[in-house]
């Protein structure tokens, strides 16, 4: 759908991705990585310092004009005025892409009987729950049947019920053929809803693929476990065995790439035994979209992400 | 077309918020009424003062209050811009094909109605108290403050997408008007003023207005000093709306 090469010194620095029509795409990454940075540029609202990219079939550069037509976009803040009523805003916003007052109105109706917002869609935004504002937000973004919709962290601040309303949205969506391209800095966001990911940190792109791509390359399994006192003392002893592929300290335990997890943790539990160190937790699990990060920027998404 | 079309819808929906808040036409004419009640009397004495133009007190202090209230009622419209930076309206407004020119010019068009509207009632609540002024002149004058409104919004508009946050915004607007409404001889003429002050008044492009005021308030609407003011408003207006409009096209919220 798009591709874009980005050098931009602060913000945003070499951010060169492609996204595919009728996709759900998810920049993930801490806050600050320059996720929403690109998003603004790509939706025409930054001028990018430099590089080119192609919005929707347009030029970045030259077409924002028709660039405009063809997005749509949902800010992190939102964008309905808590003094206006739900209606009136998606009315006024259809009007904005040329629809007569007659063919906004008619779609306003459709767009709230589809988000569910009729028993709030003639009261003031400021009465709305979080749910229901954020479902305006996205009505708003959607009044013209945009192809591709930019959501900047659209589940952000929300509670697992109205987080589990928006993703079903976003899956709708996808299900019309609209590509999405939203950012998010959660792991299971990214997991459940994206046919692909990149992952962001520091204006650059990391990794891309699918999730299951990304997982995939933290090959084997891994084994997070804490002794009773130093856990360097385990990292010293357990990081130089044949077995692990990678070892390092995260958040106060020891974090073991290996090959394969159920014959690592028989000789893991006999190497600290005779080392004298008393295990206290043991754990194995499948990689997830965390240890991707984690092995691409040395730090976890988590704690960035707190 | 769709620059009038635009300006139109983005008019509506600002002049439907506003008309929603009727409080904010009688807090904007509370000022400049008490300027007229607890003010004006003291001019009454010092009228006959030499350099005090003719025409009696009040029809040469009202036409200064009344661009004083063409400057400070459009001053802070940029507050609520600022608010609706936060909340993502502009950004939103800014990703649809609208008009750049039209997000500025449907506000500024709406402060400016609301500026024509306070001035009427002002110029109403006025005649009890002495001031006489044909009906052609109140729409001569009313078009001369809608120009100053226009001109401060626009620039007022340009100033808080800059500063993008409200104190700095303030900082700026208040001690930008100030020495421009001091100037301009709003309170007190500047035949007053010894020939320093003049000078460095006839550089303020408000004082020309405010003469021009004067000069519809005594009844001189052929003299010169009209046409002059009101012309000098309309090409600041312009200009204004431009550096404002320009100001929309860039924001980064």
């Amino acid at each position: 759908m798009f591709k874009t090469r980005k050098r931009v010194v602060e913000a945003v620095a070499g951010v060169d991705l492609s996204v595919r029509r009728g996709e759900i795409f998810g920049f993930l990454g801490p806050n600050g990585a320059g996720k929403t940075t690109t998003l603004r540029m790509l939706a025409t609202l930054l001028p990018p310092s430099g590089g080119a990219a192609s919005v929707a079939g347009c030029d970045l550069q030259t077409q924002a004009g028709r660039i405009r037509e063809r997005i749509g976009y949902v800010g992190q803040a939102g964008g309905s005025d808590p003094e206006i009523t739900g209606r009136r805003e998606l009315v006024f916003q259809a009007r904005l892409y040329g629809m007569s007052l007659g063919a906004a109105q008619k779609r306003a109706a459709e767009l709230i009987t589809m988000l569910e917002l009729e028993i709030c869609a003639d009261r003031a935004a400021k009465t709305y729950s979080g749910g229901q504002k954020r479902r305006l937000d996205i009505g708003l973004g959607l009044v013209h049947d945009p192809q591709l919709l930019f959501l900047d962290e659209p589940t952000t601040g929300l509670d697992p019920q109205s987080r589990a309303r928006v993703w079903d949205e976003v899956r709708r969506m996808h299900d019309r053929g609209t590509t999405v391209f939203l950012t998010t800095h959660y792991l299971d966001e990214a997991d459940a809803l994206c046919d692909r990911i990149a992952i962001i940190d520091y204006g650059k792109i990391v990794a891309e693929g699918t999730p299951e791509e990304l997982k995939r390359a933290v090959a084997g399994d891994v084994v997070t476990l804490t002794v009773a006192g130093d856990q360097q003392r385990a990292l010293d002893v357990i990081k130089d065995e044949p077995f692990v592929r990678e070892a390092k300290l995260d958040e106060g335990s020891v974090l073991l790439y290996v090959d394969r997890g159920e014959v690592a943790m028989p000789a893991i539990l006999r190497l600290l035994d005779t080392k004298g160190l008393t295990l206290q937790t043991i754990g194995l699990h499948r990689p997830s979209l965390d240890d991707v990060f984690l092995r691409q920027t040395g730090r976890s998404l988590r704690e960035t992400a707190a | 077309m769709k620059l009038l079309r635009d300006t139109w819808l983005v008019f509506g929906r600002y002049f439907g918020l506003f008309i929603r808040n009727p409080a904010w036409v009688a807090l904007g004419v509370l000022q400049p009424l008490l300027y007229l009640v607890l003010f004006a009397p003291l001019l009454k004495s010092i009228a006959s003062a030499p350099g005090f133009p003719s025409g009696g007190a009040y029809n040469v202090f009202v036409p200064g209050l009344l661009v004083q209230l063409g400057m400070f009622g459009a001053a802070g419209v940029g507050f609520s811009l600022v608010s609706e930076l936060r909340m993502g309206v502009i950004e939103r407004l800014r990703v649809t094909p609208v008009s750049r020119v039209s997000l500025l010019l449907g506000r500024a068009l709406r402060d400016m109605v609301s500026i024509v509207v306070q001035s009427l009632i002002l110029i109403l609540l006025s005649l009890p108290f002495g001031l006489s002024i044909h009906p052609f002149g109140v729409v001569v004058v009313l078009a001369l403050i809608a120009l100053i409104g226009l001109l401060t919004a626009s620039i007022a508009y340009a100033v808080a997408l800059w500063a993008r946050n409200e104190n700095t915004y303030a900082s700026i607007i208040f001690t930008a008007t100030l020495p421009i409404l001091l100037l301009s001889g709003v309170l007190l003429p500047l035949g007053l003023a010894p020939q320093w002050l003049r000078n460095i008044a006839a550089l303020n492009p408000l004082s020309y207005a405010v003469d021009a005021a004067r000069a519809v308030f005594n009844d001189h609407l052929s003299d010169p000093s009209v046409t002059k003011g009101v012309a000098i408003m309309l090409v600041l207006s312009i200009v204004a709306i431009v550096i404002g409009a320009r100001s929309f096209g860039r924001a980064v919220a």
